[in-house]
């Protein structure tokens, strides 16, 4: 197939349409994803195709939704849960910390719970502090669960159809910035593997690694210090479990320094870990500290230019790119 | 809905109180073994909850199932597993974290599940199992098959809101569902008069749209009646529920030295024993003698007894299997710490 425009958000709603045409047993179950087509429209008009026996409607009940999925995975569907709001993990995570992702493990290997939980989250639409935080940290500290957080319309559509085919519960965190981007891909191509990060940019001078919309704004940063004659490198990461830090240490020892940039608060969060892990497994190479670049430890502001100025920005990257290469 | 005509006729020829009976008794003297096990230091840890004097709920429920249905129990659920058809040697070695248990040692009293009699899994958080039967309903709405799911829980679920979205959800999709509160007057220490005002639980569910009952746990022949009549009404798309009163002889675990109640409390609580009003039912009605109840009793009591043996020679389970069955067969498996810690201080 050739190359289209496409945006994010269709991307994933093709995605879901293409797994549902595939496999019988995938039904979305969640708030909103029938008739009024998802609160951010990712499953527009598929209830026209699939039914409402597919697409299915539920009360505004967040840990049913997971509860219910859990159950149905385990017994013949494969369920994708729609939770409107990553910030309503604080509703659902008993369902997904404590039953999704043990089960396997507390069950001995008898069963697993294939099920994905869709979900969208980040900053950028000064929806307030309960509408964008970045959780990603609550799913990586959880053994037993998948995590992917697509940049591009591309990865949108492989990471979820491979989600759709995994044997363990897979939590996607859209994000909510990147719905309305347009990209043109060829859905047909070859994707590159689950579970393998993606140089974005090739470098020499310095590793960025990031995930999500900050791969966007990484890319930015990295374009204006090209023309400062500095070359870095950018790591989209794709999935934070499995993390391919094989791909992050190879750059790293080429490189010699790292930052590692997350829209997540900086504490106990996904920047820590992998600045640690960097430390760690690069630190005869290092000739600079890790740097974190991530979101103030501060509840998101409502005011735009508060929540702008929350979490990193192209600009602060370049700075401090600039001043760890005493540039 | 009307509870079945609970009044017991004269002897029937087509009882099914022998049965029921011996069901009962061998979750009794299970778990008086599994007290055992704990004295004798075999067990793995002391989180394990009897549910001495909750026989006749186990058992009631468990004999309106078919094989084809599943079900998720509370923590205090080896009863309702064994009644299901559960091998009491293999349940044993789970709870003493052997790796000829049901989970390979990783379960636990707590987490025991086997998915070929459709045990969706115990559960440690209460409430947590309740969900994932509407979810099973789900699936088999939408695969066209005749199965039920039955939820098991505690009184202490009934505070729960998760229950409440569940019964919803059930209702509001009919599906064949079961939901099943066995309300042993205790949430660990805190008796059901001190957690609500609302103890009429079937009202609850008659709210939401579900046929509802209210049986007396230590009839176990009434709660096979109501449990039949509901299982029957979930698999045609009514979903159910029942609540069971009964009393919990022992304590809440193992550690727990009740407190919180009077010994004329607990004296007066266990005349409510289901196990002997059916052996005195059996033995009036004339379906069984003395004689042929106690060699029964006994023949149980020495099966029960080997699951010791068993449990006590099983094998622990080796430390490699840690890594094992985080995530699915041939996924990537989590880093061990020491391989780590190999690799990084390889040259130190």
């Amino acid at each position: 197939m050739a190359e289209t425009e496409i945006t994010y958000r269709d991307a994933l709603r093709q995605a879901l349409q293409d797994a549902m045409r595939a496999d019988d047993t995938v039904v979305v179950i969640g708030e909103e994803v029938g008739a009024y087509g998802g609160a951010y429209g990712v499953t527009r008009d598929l209830i026209t195709e699939f039914g409402a026996g597919r697409l299915i409607d539920t009360p505004i009940s967040e840990p049913a939704i997971v509860g219910v999925a859990v159950g149905a995975a385990m017994t013949g569907l494969r369920p994708v849960a729609e939770l409107m709001y990553v910030d309503f993990l604080g509703l659902v995570m008993d369902q997904l910390a404590n039953q999704a992702a043990k089960i396997r493990y507390m069950f001995g290997g008898q069963i697993g719970v294939p099920m994905v939980l869709r979900t969208q989250g980040g900053t950028g639409r000064s929806a307030g502090a309960q509408h964008s935080q970045s959780l990603e940290g609550w799913i990586m500290h959880t053994p037993g669960l998948r995590l992917a957080m697509p940049a591009t319309a591309a990865d949108a559509y492989h990471l979820l159809r491979h989600s759709l085919t995994l044997p363990d519960p897979v939590v996607f965190i859209e994000h909510k910035s990147l719905y309305t981007r347009k990209e043109r891909v060829d859905l047909d191509a070859e994707p590159t593997p689950w579970g393998k990060a993606v140089v974005r940019r090739q470098g020499n001078d310095l590793t960025l690694v990031t995930y999500s919309r900050m791969v966007h704004v990484a890319l930015a940063a990295a374009e204006q210090l090209a023309k400062q004659d500095i070359s870095v490198e950018l790591i989209d990461l794709r999935t934070l479990n499995p993390l391919d830090m094989a791909t992050v240490i190879a750059s790293v020892e080429r490189t010699g320094r790292a930052v590692v940039v997350s829209e997540g608060p900086l504490t106990g969060g996904v920047a820590s870990e992998l600045a640690a892990r960097i430390g760690e497994e690069c630190f005869d190479y290092l000739q600079a500290p890790v740097i974190r670049l991530a979101g103030e430890d501060i509840p998101i502001p409502v005011s735009p230019d508060l929540e702008s100025a929350s979490i990193p920005t192209a600009a602060l990257i370049v700075a401090t790119v600039r001043r760890m290469l005493r540039r | 809905m009307t509870p079945p005509d609970a009044t017991p006729g004269p002897a029937r020829a087509n009882t099914r109180l022998p049965e029921l009976y011996r069901t009962m008794r061998r979750i009794r003297t299970f778990e008086e073994r599994v007290a055992e096990l704990y004295a004798r230091g075999l067990s793995a840890g002391s989180m394990l909850h009897l549910s001495i004097g909750e026989e006749g709920a186990a058992a009631g429920v468990a004999a309106a199932m078919r094989p084809e249905d599943s079900f998720t129990t509370h923590h205090r659920g080896h009863g309702i597993f064994l009644a299901r058809g559960a091998d009491p040697a293999r349940m044993m070695a789970e709870i003493g974290g052997k790796e000829a248990g049901y989970c390979r040692g990783k379960g636990g009293s707590m987490h025991i599940a086997d998915m070929a009699l459709g045990h969706l899994g115990a559960n440690a958080i209460v409430g947590g199992g309740i969900p994932h039967v509407v979810g099973a309903g789900l699936s088999y709405k939408r695969l066209g098959t005749d199965a039920i799911s039955v939820a098991f829980f505690g009184d202490g679920a009934m505070q729960q809101g998760l229950l409440y979205e569940s019964m919803n959800m059930a209702a509001l999709w009919d599906l064949p569902v079961l939901f099943v509160c066995i309300n042993n007057q205790y949430g660990m220490g805190t008796r059901i008069d001190r957690a609500t005002r609302s103890i009429e639980f079937d009202r609850r569910a008659e709210a939401f749209g579900l046929a509802a009952a209210m049986v007396d746990g230590e009839d176990v022949e009434a709660v096979h009646r109501t449990a039949q009549a509901l299982a029957d009404g979930a698999r045609g798309g009514k979903p159910g529920f029942m609540a069971i009163s009964c009393f919990r002889f022992f304590g809440h675990g193992r550690m727990d030295k009740s407190p919180y109640r009077t010994a004329e409390e607990e004296a007066t609580g266990r005349k409510r024993d289901p196990v002997s009003r059916a052996r005195d039912a059996l033995l009036s009605q004339g379906l069984n003698d003395a004689a042929a109840l106690d060699a029964l009793d006994a023949g149980i009591a020495r099966e029960m007894d080997a699951t010791i043996d068993f449990t006590a020679a099983a094998d622990a389970p080796a430390g490699a299997s840690m890594f094992r069955d985080v995530f699915g067969p041939g996924e990537p498996e989590p880093e061990p710490l020491q391989s780590r810690l190999d690799r990084i201080l390889a040259d130190a």
